[in-house]
Protein backbone atom coordinates (compact mmCIF):
# COMPACT_ATOMS: atom_id res chain seq x y z
CA UNK A 1 0.00 0.00 0.00
CA UNK A 2 2.63 2.46 0.99
CA UNK A 3 4.71 1.49 -1.92
CA UNK A 4 1.74 2.45 -4.39
CA UNK A 5 1.12 5.45 -2.43
CA UNK A 6 5.01 6.39 -3.24
CA UNK A 7 4.70 5.85 -6.54
CA UNK A 8 1.83 7.70 -7.55
CA UNK A 9 3.43 10.60 -5.34
CA UNK A 10 6.92 10.21 -6.87
CA UNK A 11 5.20 9.70 -10.66
CA UNK A 12 2.78 12.62 -9.76
CA UNK A 13 5.33 14.37 -9.14
CA UNK A 14 8.03 13.53 -12.33
CA UNK A 15 5.08 14.53 -14.69
CA UNK A 16 4.33 17.92 -13.38
CA UNK A 17 7.85 18.95 -13.18
CA UNK A 18 8.58 17.26 -16.10
CA UNK A 19 5.65 19.35 -17.81
CA UNK A 20 7.00 22.56 -15.95
CA UNK A 21 10.37 22.40 -17.62
CA UNK A 22 8.95 23.42 -21.13
CA UNK A 23 6.14 25.37 -19.25
CA UNK A 24 8.10 27.31 -16.98
CA UNK A 25 9.02 31.32 -18.36
CA UNK A 26 12.58 31.29 -16.78
CA UNK A 27 14.87 29.11 -18.40
CA UNK A 28 16.96 28.85 -14.74
CA UNK A 29 13.32 27.43 -13.45
CA UNK A 30 13.10 25.44 -15.88
CA UNK A 31 16.28 23.51 -15.14
CA UNK A 32 15.56 23.40 -11.27
CA UNK A 33 11.86 21.44 -12.49
CA UNK A 34 14.11 19.33 -14.76
CA UNK A 35 16.44 18.57 -11.34
CA UNK A 36 12.82 18.14 -9.29
CA UNK A 37 12.29 15.13 -12.26
CA UNK A 38 15.66 13.68 -12.21
CA UNK A 39 14.85 13.57 -8.39
CA UNK A 40 11.83 11.98 -8.44
CA UNK A 41 12.87 9.43 -11.51
CA UNK A 42 15.73 8.59 -8.88
CA UNK A 43 12.60 7.98 -5.95
CA UNK A 44 11.19 5.57 -8.69
CA UNK A 45 13.89 4.24 -9.39
CA UNK A 46 14.30 3.00 -5.42
CA UNK A 47 10.84 1.85 -5.20
CA UNK A 48 11.86 -0.84 -8.40
CA UNK A 49 14.94 -2.14 -5.34
CA UNK A 50 17.55 -0.27 -7.99
CA UNK A 51 19.01 1.88 -5.29
CA UNK A 52 22.09 1.80 -6.76
CA UNK A 53 21.10 3.15 -9.83
CA UNK A 54 18.95 5.58 -8.07
CA UNK A 55 21.73 6.73 -6.58
CA UNK A 56 24.20 7.20 -9.57
CA UNK A 57 21.31 8.67 -11.23
CA UNK A 58 21.72 11.60 -8.41
CA UNK A 59 25.31 11.62 -8.60
CA UNK A 60 25.65 11.93 -12.42
CA UNK A 61 22.71 13.33 -13.81
CA UNK A 62 21.57 16.21 -11.02
CA UNK A 63 25.22 15.89 -8.97
CA UNK A 64 27.28 16.75 -12.13
CA UNK A 65 25.51 17.26 -15.20
CA UNK A 66 22.39 19.23 -14.22
CA UNK A 67 25.23 21.62 -11.91
CA UNK A 68 26.81 22.33 -15.74
CA UNK A 69 22.89 22.73 -17.01
CA UNK A 70 22.47 25.31 -14.89
CA UNK A 71 26.06 27.40 -15.38
CA UNK A 72 24.92 27.63 -18.94
CA UNK A 73 21.65 28.97 -18.52
CA UNK A 74 22.69 30.84 -15.82
CA UNK A 75 25.76 32.83 -17.68
CA UNK A 76 23.66 33.19 -21.20
CA UNK A 77 21.69 36.01 -20.95
CA UNK A 78 18.41 34.56 -22.38
CA UNK A 79 15.70 36.75 -23.79
CA UNK A 80 12.11 34.80 -22.35
CA UNK A 81 10.37 37.33 -24.84
CA UNK A 82 12.19 36.13 -28.26
CA UNK A 83 12.64 32.14 -26.69
CA UNK A 84 8.57 32.23 -26.48
CA UNK A 85 7.73 34.11 -29.52
CA UNK A 86 8.97 31.00 -31.78
CA UNK A 87 6.88 28.80 -29.88
CA UNK A 88 3.51 28.34 -32.00
CA UNK A 89 5.76 27.92 -35.60
CA UNK A 90 8.13 24.75 -33.29
CA UNK A 91 4.97 22.92 -32.04
CA UNK A 92 4.13 21.08 -34.61
CA UNK A 93 7.12 19.81 -35.08
CA UNK A 94 7.71 18.85 -30.92
CA UNK A 95 4.47 16.83 -31.38
CA UNK A 96 5.59 14.82 -34.04
CA UNK A 97 8.98 14.02 -32.44
CA UNK A 98 6.74 13.49 -29.22
CA UNK A 99 4.00 11.34 -30.82
CA UNK A 100 6.52 9.09 -32.81
CA UNK A 101 8.24 8.43 -28.95
CA UNK A 102 5.00 7.88 -27.54
CA UNK A 103 4.13 5.29 -30.08
CA UNK A 104 7.63 3.26 -29.96
CA UNK A 105 7.02 3.07 -26.46
CA UNK A 106 4.14 2.07 -26.44
CA UNK A 107 5.08 0.01 -29.29
CA UNK A 108 7.99 -1.68 -27.20
CA UNK A 109 5.75 -2.52 -23.91
CA UNK A 110 2.67 -3.98 -25.55
CA UNK A 111 4.87 -6.85 -27.49
CA UNK A 112 5.81 -7.80 -24.55
CA UNK A 113 2.06 -8.37 -23.49
CA UNK A 114 0.81 -9.33 -27.05
CA UNK A 115 3.42 -11.68 -27.90
CA UNK A 116 5.35 -13.28 -24.78
CA UNK A 117 7.86 -15.26 -26.35
CA UNK A 118 9.09 -11.69 -26.85
CA UNK A 119 9.75 -11.45 -23.42
CA UNK A 120 12.24 -14.18 -22.72
CA UNK A 121 14.76 -11.88 -24.33
CA UNK A 122 13.99 -10.32 -20.64
CA UNK A 123 14.71 -13.36 -18.97
CA UNK A 124 17.74 -13.75 -20.25
CA UNK A 125 19.47 -10.93 -18.32
CA UNK A 126 17.57 -11.68 -14.87
CA UNK A 127 19.89 -11.43 -12.24
CA UNK A 128 20.42 -13.67 -9.47
CA UNK A 129 18.25 -12.42 -6.72
CA UNK A 130 20.92 -12.77 -3.77
CA UNK A 131 23.62 -10.48 -4.81
CA UNK A 132 23.42 -7.01 -3.71
CA UNK A 133 22.64 -4.40 -6.56
CA UNK A 134 25.98 -3.11 -6.93
CA UNK A 135 27.76 -6.88 -7.27
CA UNK A 136 25.32 -7.38 -10.12
CA UNK A 137 25.88 -4.15 -11.99
CA UNK A 138 29.51 -5.08 -11.63
CA UNK A 139 28.92 -8.91 -13.14
CA UNK A 140 27.01 -7.35 -16.03
CA UNK A 141 29.49 -4.70 -16.77
CA UNK A 142 32.98 -5.61 -15.80
CA UNK A 143 32.49 -9.53 -16.80
CA UNK A 144 29.47 -10.45 -19.29
CA UNK A 145 29.84 -7.20 -21.54
CA UNK A 146 33.53 -6.49 -20.64
CA UNK A 147 34.40 -5.51 -24.49
CA UNK A 148 31.23 -3.25 -25.17
CA UNK A 149 32.02 -1.18 -21.56
CA UNK A 150 35.62 -0.76 -22.60
CA UNK A 151 34.39 0.04 -26.10
CA UNK A 152 32.22 2.99 -24.80
CA UNK A 153 34.79 3.80 -22.45
CA UNK A 154 37.27 4.43 -25.61
CA UNK A 155 34.48 6.36 -27.00
CA UNK A 156 34.02 8.63 -24.22
CA UNK A 157 37.85 9.22 -24.38
CA UNK A 158 38.03 10.30 -27.42
CA UNK A 159 35.09 12.65 -27.18
CA UNK A 160 36.65 13.58 -24.20
CA UNK A 161 39.87 14.55 -26.16
CA UNK A 162 38.24 15.63 -28.85
CA UNK A 163 36.13 18.25 -26.62
CA UNK A 164 39.78 19.57 -25.08
CA UNK A 165 41.56 19.73 -28.39
CA UNK A 166 38.05 22.06 -29.75
CA UNK A 167 38.81 24.38 -27.15
CA UNK A 168 42.43 24.47 -25.61
CA UNK A 169 44.07 27.68 -27.32
CA UNK A 170 46.93 29.05 -25.85
CA UNK A 171 46.19 32.83 -26.05
CA UNK A 172 48.91 35.82 -26.27
CA UNK A 173 49.41 37.92 -23.70
CA UNK A 174 48.75 36.15 -20.55
CA UNK A 175 50.96 35.87 -17.58
CA UNK A 176 51.03 32.41 -16.34
CA UNK A 177 52.81 31.13 -12.94
CA UNK A 178 55.40 28.70 -13.29
CA UNK A 179 56.34 27.81 -10.08
CA UNK A 180 59.73 25.85 -11.44
CA UNK A 181 61.28 29.46 -12.77
CA UNK A 182 59.92 30.93 -9.80
CA UNK A 183 61.55 28.25 -7.28
CA UNK A 184 65.01 28.71 -9.83
CA UNK A 185 65.76 31.87 -9.45
CA UNK A 186 68.75 33.50 -7.64
CA UNK A 187 69.71 37.00 -6.72
CA UNK A 188 72.54 36.80 -9.13
CA UNK A 189 69.64 36.39 -11.87
CA UNK A 190 67.10 39.59 -10.50
CA UNK A 191 69.17 41.75 -8.60
CA UNK A 192 71.30 44.57 -9.61
CA UNK A 193 73.72 46.48 -7.10
CA UNK A 194 74.63 49.92 -8.70
CA UNK A 195 76.40 52.83 -7.40
CA UNK A 196 74.16 55.16 -7.46
CA UNK A 197 75.55 58.82 -7.42
CA UNK A 198 74.35 61.96 -5.53
CA UNK A 199 72.26 64.21 -7.92
CA UNK A 200 72.98 61.64 -10.78
CA UNK A 201 70.80 59.10 -10.45
CA UNK A 202 71.16 55.94 -12.48
CA UNK B 1 -18.01 -4.49 11.66
CA UNK B 2 -15.70 -3.70 14.22
CA UNK B 3 -12.67 -6.06 14.61
CA UNK B 4 -11.71 -6.15 11.16
CA UNK B 5 -10.86 -2.50 11.49
CA UNK B 6 -9.12 -2.68 14.40
CA UNK B 7 -7.26 -5.54 13.09
CA UNK B 8 -6.16 -3.84 10.00
CA UNK B 9 -5.68 -0.59 12.24
CA UNK B 10 -3.11 -3.20 14.36
CA UNK B 11 -1.31 -4.37 11.24
CA UNK B 12 -1.11 -0.76 10.00
CA UNK B 13 0.23 0.04 13.31
CA UNK B 14 2.72 -2.68 13.81
CA UNK B 15 3.94 -1.95 9.60
CA UNK B 16 4.09 1.19 9.42
CA UNK B 17 3.31 2.96 12.76
CA UNK B 18 5.54 1.85 15.31
CA UNK B 19 8.69 1.63 12.75
CA UNK B 20 7.65 5.41 11.48
CA UNK B 21 7.35 6.38 14.90
CA UNK B 22 10.50 4.76 16.03
CA UNK B 23 12.30 6.48 13.15
CA UNK B 24 10.91 10.04 14.05
CA UNK B 25 12.55 9.33 17.56
CA UNK B 26 15.90 8.27 15.72
CA UNK B 27 15.95 11.14 13.78
CA UNK B 28 15.30 13.90 16.38
CA UNK B 29 17.57 12.27 19.44
CA UNK B 30 19.79 12.36 16.34
CA UNK B 31 19.24 16.11 15.21
CA UNK B 32 19.22 17.50 18.84
CA UNK B 33 22.50 15.97 19.45
CA UNK B 34 24.04 16.83 16.31
CA UNK B 35 22.72 20.54 16.65
CA UNK B 36 24.18 20.86 20.14
CA UNK B 37 27.18 19.71 19.49
CA UNK B 38 27.39 22.49 16.18
CA UNK B 39 26.83 24.71 18.88
CA UNK B 40 29.95 23.90 20.29
CA UNK B 41 32.13 23.33 17.68
CA UNK B 42 31.38 26.81 16.17
CA UNK B 43 32.41 28.12 19.77
CA UNK B 44 35.13 25.81 19.35
CA UNK B 45 36.34 26.73 16.08
CA UNK B 46 36.42 30.61 17.15
CA UNK B 47 37.94 29.52 20.35
CA UNK B 48 40.68 27.42 18.51
CA UNK B 49 41.01 30.09 15.91
CA UNK B 50 41.33 33.51 18.61
CA UNK B 51 44.08 31.07 20.51
CA UNK B 52 46.69 30.63 17.75
CA UNK B 53 46.72 33.90 16.81
CA UNK B 54 46.91 35.49 20.82
CA UNK B 55 43.36 36.66 21.09
CA UNK B 56 40.72 35.99 23.38
CA UNK B 57 37.87 34.85 21.08
CA UNK B 58 34.30 34.85 22.47
CA UNK B 59 34.17 35.21 26.23
CA UNK B 60 31.16 37.58 27.15
CA UNK B 61 28.06 35.16 27.08
CA UNK B 62 27.62 32.73 29.88
CA UNK B 63 31.55 31.53 31.09
CA UNK B 64 34.25 31.34 29.19
CA UNK B 65 31.85 32.61 26.22
CA UNK B 66 29.95 28.90 26.40
CA UNK B 67 26.94 30.04 25.47
CA UNK B 68 28.09 32.54 22.44
CA UNK B 69 26.63 30.38 20.08
CA UNK B 70 23.02 30.27 21.58
CA UNK B 71 23.46 33.86 21.60
CA UNK B 72 23.75 33.91 17.58
CA UNK B 73 20.84 31.71 17.41
CA UNK B 74 18.97 34.22 19.13
CA UNK B 75 20.04 37.38 17.55
CA UNK B 76 19.73 35.32 13.65
CA UNK B 77 16.06 34.63 14.74
CA UNK B 78 14.75 37.99 15.98
CA UNK B 79 15.84 40.14 13.50
CA UNK B 80 14.40 41.01 10.28
CA UNK B 81 15.05 39.44 7.18
CA UNK B 82 15.52 41.30 4.67
CA UNK B 83 14.92 39.94 1.43
CA UNK B 84 16.10 42.12 -2.20
CA UNK B 85 12.99 43.23 -4.25
CA UNK B 86 15.04 42.22 -7.10
CA UNK B 87 15.21 39.14 -6.11
CA UNK B 88 13.69 36.03 -7.18
CA UNK B 89 11.97 35.68 -3.96
CA UNK B 90 10.85 31.51 -3.92
CA UNK B 91 14.48 30.16 -4.92
CA UNK B 92 16.00 32.77 -2.77
CA UNK B 93 14.43 31.33 0.43
CA UNK B 94 14.15 27.77 -0.79
CA UNK B 95 17.99 28.08 -1.23
CA UNK B 96 18.92 28.13 2.70
CA UNK B 97 16.45 25.68 3.10
CA UNK B 98 17.68 23.32 0.51
CA UNK B 99 21.51 23.31 1.87
CA UNK B 100 20.50 22.37 5.71
CA UNK B 101 18.07 19.78 4.83
CA UNK B 102 20.25 18.13 2.50
CA UNK B 103 23.28 18.78 5.21
CA UNK B 104 21.29 17.13 7.51
CA UNK B 105 19.54 14.18 4.92
CA UNK B 106 23.32 12.99 5.27
CA UNK B 107 23.57 12.38 8.52
CA UNK B 108 20.71 9.41 8.37
CA UNK B 109 23.32 6.56 7.20
CA UNK B 110 25.97 7.30 9.53
CA UNK B 111 26.93 4.80 12.32
CA UNK B 112 27.44 6.12 15.63
CA UNK B 113 28.19 2.77 16.86
CA UNK B 114 27.65 -1.03 16.06
CA UNK B 115 23.68 -0.76 14.85
CA UNK B 116 23.36 2.87 15.54
CA UNK B 117 21.90 4.10 12.29
CA UNK B 118 19.15 5.64 11.58
CA UNK B 119 18.94 3.73 7.96
CA UNK B 120 21.69 0.90 7.63
CA UNK B 121 21.35 1.15 3.56
CA UNK B 122 23.91 -1.42 1.60
CA UNK B 123 24.84 1.76 -0.78
CA UNK B 124 25.29 4.21 1.93
CA UNK B 125 28.73 5.77 0.47
CA UNK B 126 26.99 6.31 -2.49
CA UNK B 127 23.93 8.00 -0.48
CA UNK B 128 26.70 10.55 1.31
CA UNK B 129 28.49 11.22 -2.30
CA UNK B 130 25.06 12.24 -3.60
CA UNK B 131 23.68 14.51 -0.76
CA UNK B 132 26.87 16.42 -0.81
CA UNK B 133 26.70 16.65 -4.38
CA UNK B 134 23.90 17.69 -4.08
CA UNK B 135 24.64 20.40 -1.75
CA UNK B 136 25.91 22.75 -4.19
CA UNK B 137 22.51 23.74 -5.52
CA UNK B 138 21.83 25.70 -2.61
CA UNK B 139 24.65 27.88 -2.68
CA UNK B 140 24.18 27.95 -6.98
CA UNK B 141 20.56 28.92 -6.20
CA UNK B 142 21.37 31.33 -3.55
CA UNK B 143 23.82 33.16 -5.84
CA UNK B 144 21.73 33.22 -8.74
CA UNK B 145 18.67 34.22 -6.79
CA UNK B 146 19.80 37.46 -5.06
CA UNK B 147 20.10 38.80 -8.48
CA UNK B 148 23.44 40.68 -7.55
CA UNK B 149 27.21 40.83 -8.48
CA UNK B 150 29.03 39.43 -5.45
CA UNK B 151 27.02 36.76 -5.03
CA UNK B 152 26.89 35.01 -8.10
CA UNK B 153 30.30 35.42 -8.71
CA UNK B 154 30.50 33.38 -5.36
CA UNK B 155 27.98 31.08 -6.53
CA UNK B 156 30.00 30.34 -9.54
CA UNK B 157 33.48 29.51 -7.75
CA UNK B 158 31.72 27.57 -5.56
CA UNK B 159 30.05 25.43 -7.72
CA UNK B 160 33.18 24.80 -9.95
CA UNK B 161 35.23 24.33 -6.69
CA UNK B 162 32.87 21.71 -5.63
CA UNK B 163 32.25 19.44 -8.66
CA UNK B 164 36.09 19.47 -9.10
CA UNK B 165 36.64 18.17 -5.75
CA UNK B 166 33.94 15.83 -5.95
CA UNK B 167 36.17 13.40 -8.46
CA UNK B 168 39.00 13.27 -6.29
CA UNK B 169 37.01 12.42 -2.82
CA UNK B 170 35.10 9.78 -5.25
CA UNK B 171 38.47 7.88 -6.12
CA UNK B 172 39.85 7.90 -2.86
CA UNK B 173 36.23 6.41 -1.77
CA UNK B 174 36.67 3.97 -4.58
CA UNK B 175 39.84 2.68 -3.24
CA UNK B 176 39.11 2.10 0.29
CA UNK B 177 35.33 0.38 -1.30
CA UNK B 178 38.12 -1.83 -2.92
CA UNK B 179 39.83 -2.99 0.08
CA UNK B 180 36.49 -3.24 2.25
CA UNK B 181 34.36 -5.08 -0.82
CA UNK B 182 30.97 -3.24 0.37
CA UNK B 183 29.52 0.21 0.29
CA UNK B 184 27.52 -0.36 3.52
CA UNK B 185 29.53 2.05 6.35
CA UNK B 186 28.98 -0.68 8.93
CA UNK B 187 30.85 -3.10 6.62
CA UNK B 188 33.51 0.09 6.20
CA UNK B 189 34.06 0.36 9.75
CA UNK B 190 34.21 -3.52 10.73
CA UNK B 191 36.67 -4.24 8.13
CA UNK B 192 38.89 -2.21 10.01
CA UNK B 193 38.91 -4.44 13.37
CA UNK B 194 42.18 -6.52 14.10
CA UNK B 195 44.93 -7.28 16.14
CA UNK B 196 46.76 -3.71 15.66
CA UNK B 197 44.58 -1.22 17.13
CA UNK B 198 44.65 1.88 15.32
CA UNK B 199 47.33 0.68 12.80
CA UNK B 200 44.90 -1.77 11.41
CA UNK B 201 42.71 1.74 10.07
CA UNK B 202 42.63 2.44 6.63
CA UNK B 203 44.64 5.55 7.53
CA UNK B 204 47.48 3.91 7.43
CA UNK B 205 47.59 1.05 4.08
CA UNK B 206 46.10 3.65 2.36
CA UNK B 207 48.29 6.62 3.47
CA UNK B 208 48.27 9.25 0.45
CA UNK B 209 44.76 8.76 0.18
CA UNK B 210 43.66 10.06 3.87
CA UNK B 211 46.00 13.13 3.19
CA UNK B 212 44.48 13.83 -0.42
CA UNK B 213 40.33 12.99 1.26
CA UNK B 214 40.96 15.41 3.91
CA UNK B 215 42.37 18.36 1.95
CA UNK B 216 39.50 17.67 -0.42
CA UNK B 217 37.04 17.41 2.17
CA UNK B 218 38.28 21.04 3.01
CA UNK B 219 37.65 21.87 -0.65
CA UNK B 220 34.25 20.30 -0.40
CA UNK B 221 32.81 22.29 2.66
CA UNK B 222 34.34 25.50 1.61
CA UNK B 223 36.79 26.09 4.58
CA UNK B 224 39.33 27.58 4.39
CA UNK B 225 42.22 27.52 2.69
CA UNK B 226 39.61 26.74 -0.22
CA UNK B 227 36.98 29.37 1.19
CA UNK B 228 36.96 30.98 -2.59
CA UNK B 229 33.13 31.05 -2.41
CA UNK B 230 32.88 33.30 0.47
CA UNK B 231 36.42 35.33 0.12
CA UNK B 232 36.07 38.47 2.52
CA UNK B 233 38.81 40.47 0.56
CA UNK B 234 37.10 40.13 -3.22
CA UNK B 235 33.62 39.02 -3.05
CA UNK B 236 32.17 40.14 0.43
CA UNK B 237 31.05 37.57 1.73
CA UNK B 238 30.30 35.29 -1.60
CA UNK B 239 26.79 33.92 -2.05
CA UNK B 240 25.80 34.77 1.07
CA UNK B 241 26.00 38.78 0.64
CA UNK B 242 21.79 39.23 -0.03
CA UNK B 243 21.41 37.15 3.06
CA UNK B 244 20.25 38.12 6.56
CA UNK B 245 19.05 36.83 9.53
CA UNK B 246 16.96 32.86 9.95
CA UNK B 247 18.05 32.46 6.27
CA UNK B 248 21.53 33.49 6.57
CA UNK B 249 21.84 31.27 9.85
CA UNK B 250 20.60 27.89 7.71
CA UNK B 251 23.28 28.13 5.22
CA UNK B 252 25.72 28.71 7.80
CA UNK B 253 23.99 25.71 10.01
CA UNK B 254 24.16 23.82 6.29
CA UNK B 255 27.94 24.24 6.14
CA UNK B 256 28.96 23.22 9.59
CA UNK B 257 26.53 20.34 9.42
CA UNK B 258 28.01 19.12 6.10
CA UNK B 259 31.54 19.95 8.16
CA UNK B 260 30.68 17.60 11.10
CA UNK B 261 29.60 15.32 8.63
CA UNK B 262 32.89 15.17 6.49
CA UNK B 263 34.96 15.23 9.82
CA UNK B 264 32.66 12.12 11.13
CA UNK B 265 33.00 10.62 7.31
CA UNK B 266 36.72 10.26 7.61
CA UNK B 267 36.76 8.61 10.77
CA UNK B 268 34.40 6.14 9.47
CA UNK B 269 36.86 5.84 6.15
CA UNK B 270 40.06 5.95 7.29
CA UNK B 271 39.99 6.21 11.69
CA UNK B 272 38.13 3.16 12.11
CA UNK B 273 34.65 4.58 13.52
CA UNK B 274 33.46 3.63 16.79
CA UNK B 275 36.73 0.96 17.26
CA UNK B 276 39.03 1.63 19.77
CA UNK B 277 42.21 2.53 19.32
CA UNK B 278 43.78 -0.29 21.22
CA UNK B 279 41.67 -3.28 21.88
CA UNK B 280 42.43 -3.99 25.54
CA UNK B 281 40.61 -3.63 28.85
CA UNK B 282 40.27 -0.06 29.57
CA UNK B 283 39.81 0.94 26.00
CA UNK B 284 36.93 -1.59 25.20
CA UNK B 285 35.20 -1.24 28.35
CA UNK B 286 34.46 2.51 26.66
CA UNK B 287 31.05 3.01 24.73
CA UNK B 288 31.96 3.32 20.95
CA UNK B 289 30.46 6.50 20.70
CA UNK B 290 32.98 8.00 22.58
CA UNK B 291 35.32 6.50 20.38
CA UNK B 292 33.27 8.09 17.69
CA UNK B 293 32.70 11.11 18.58
CA UNK B 294 35.95 11.81 20.20
CA UNK B 295 37.98 11.05 16.43
CA UNK B 296 35.63 12.99 14.52
CA UNK B 297 36.03 16.14 16.96
CA UNK B 298 39.55 15.40 16.53
CA UNK B 299 39.35 15.45 12.77
CA UNK B 300 37.73 18.58 13.34
CA UNK B 301 40.09 20.41 15.39
CA UNK B 302 42.39 19.63 12.22
CA UNK B 303 39.90 21.91 10.24
CA UNK B 304 40.09 24.67 12.88
CA UNK B 305 43.96 24.41 13.01
CA UNK B 306 44.44 24.50 8.85
CA UNK B 307 41.73 26.93 8.96
CA UNK B 308 44.05 29.78 11.62
CA UNK B 309 47.55 28.55 10.29
CA UNK B 310 47.08 28.52 6.44
CA UNK B 311 46.52 31.10 3.95
CA UNK B 312 43.89 31.49 1.21
CA UNK B 313 44.50 29.81 -1.68
CA UNK B 314 44.48 31.61 -5.31
CA UNK B 315 41.65 30.73 -7.83
CA UNK B 316 43.99 28.54 -10.30
CA UNK B 317 45.83 27.41 -7.55
CA UNK B 318 43.08 25.60 -6.64
CA UNK B 319 42.02 24.23 -9.71
CA UNK B 320 45.28 22.87 -10.75
CA UNK B 321 45.47 21.22 -7.13
CA UNK B 322 42.45 19.71 -7.95
CA UNK B 323 42.64 18.70 -11.23
CA UNK B 324 45.97 17.86 -12.07
CA UNK B 325 47.30 16.88 -8.66
CA UNK B 326 44.90 14.70 -6.93
CA UNK B 327 42.87 13.25 -9.91
CA UNK B 328 45.90 11.74 -10.70
CA UNK B 329 47.60 11.07 -7.89
CA UNK B 330 43.98 8.99 -6.93
CA UNK B 331 43.19 7.69 -10.25
CA UNK B 332 47.19 5.73 -10.01
CA UNK B 333 45.96 4.86 -6.60
CA UNK B 334 43.08 3.29 -7.63
CA UNK B 335 44.95 1.33 -9.99
CA UNK B 336 48.07 0.70 -7.45
CA UNK B 337 45.16 -0.57 -4.42
CA UNK B 338 43.36 -2.63 -7.05
CA UNK B 339 46.18 -4.56 -8.43
CA UNK B 340 47.74 -5.21 -5.09
CA UNK B 341 44.42 -6.80 -4.02
CA UNK B 342 44.30 -8.47 -7.26
CA UNK B 343 47.56 -9.76 -6.53
CA UNK B 344 47.91 -10.86 -3.09
CA UNK B 345 44.71 -11.80 -2.04
CA UNK B 346 44.60 -9.78 0.30
CA UNK B 347 41.00 -7.77 0.37
CA UNK B 348 37.68 -9.74 0.92
CA UNK B 349 37.45 -10.15 -2.55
Amino acid sequence: MLTALFFYLFAGLAVISAIMVIGAKNPVHAVLFLILAFFNVAGLFLLLGAEFLALVLLIVYVGAVAVLFLFVVMMLDVDFAELKSGFLSYLPVGLIVGGILLAEIIMAAGAWVLNPALSKLEKNTAINANITNTEAFGRVLYTDHLYYFEAAGLLLLVAMIGAIILTLRSREGVKRQDIAKQVGRRPADSIEVVKVETGQGI
Amino acid sequence: MIEPLTGTMTEFMTTYGWPFFWIALHSIALMVGLLLIIAYILYADRKIWAAVQLRKGPNVVGAFGLLQSFADMLKFVLKEPVIPSKSDKFVFLLAPIVTTILALAAWAVIPLDEGWVIADINVGILYILAMSSLGVYGIIMGGWASNSKYPFLGALRSAAQMVSYEVSIGFVIVTVLLVVGSLNLTDIVNAQKGDYGLLNWHWLPLFPMFIVFFISALAETNRPPFDLPEAESELVAGFMVEYSSTPYMLFMLGEYVSITMMCALTTILFLGGWLPPVDIAPFNWVPGIFWFIIKTLGVFFMFAMVKAMVPRYRYDQLMRLGWKVFLPLSLFMVVVVSSVLHFTKLGGA
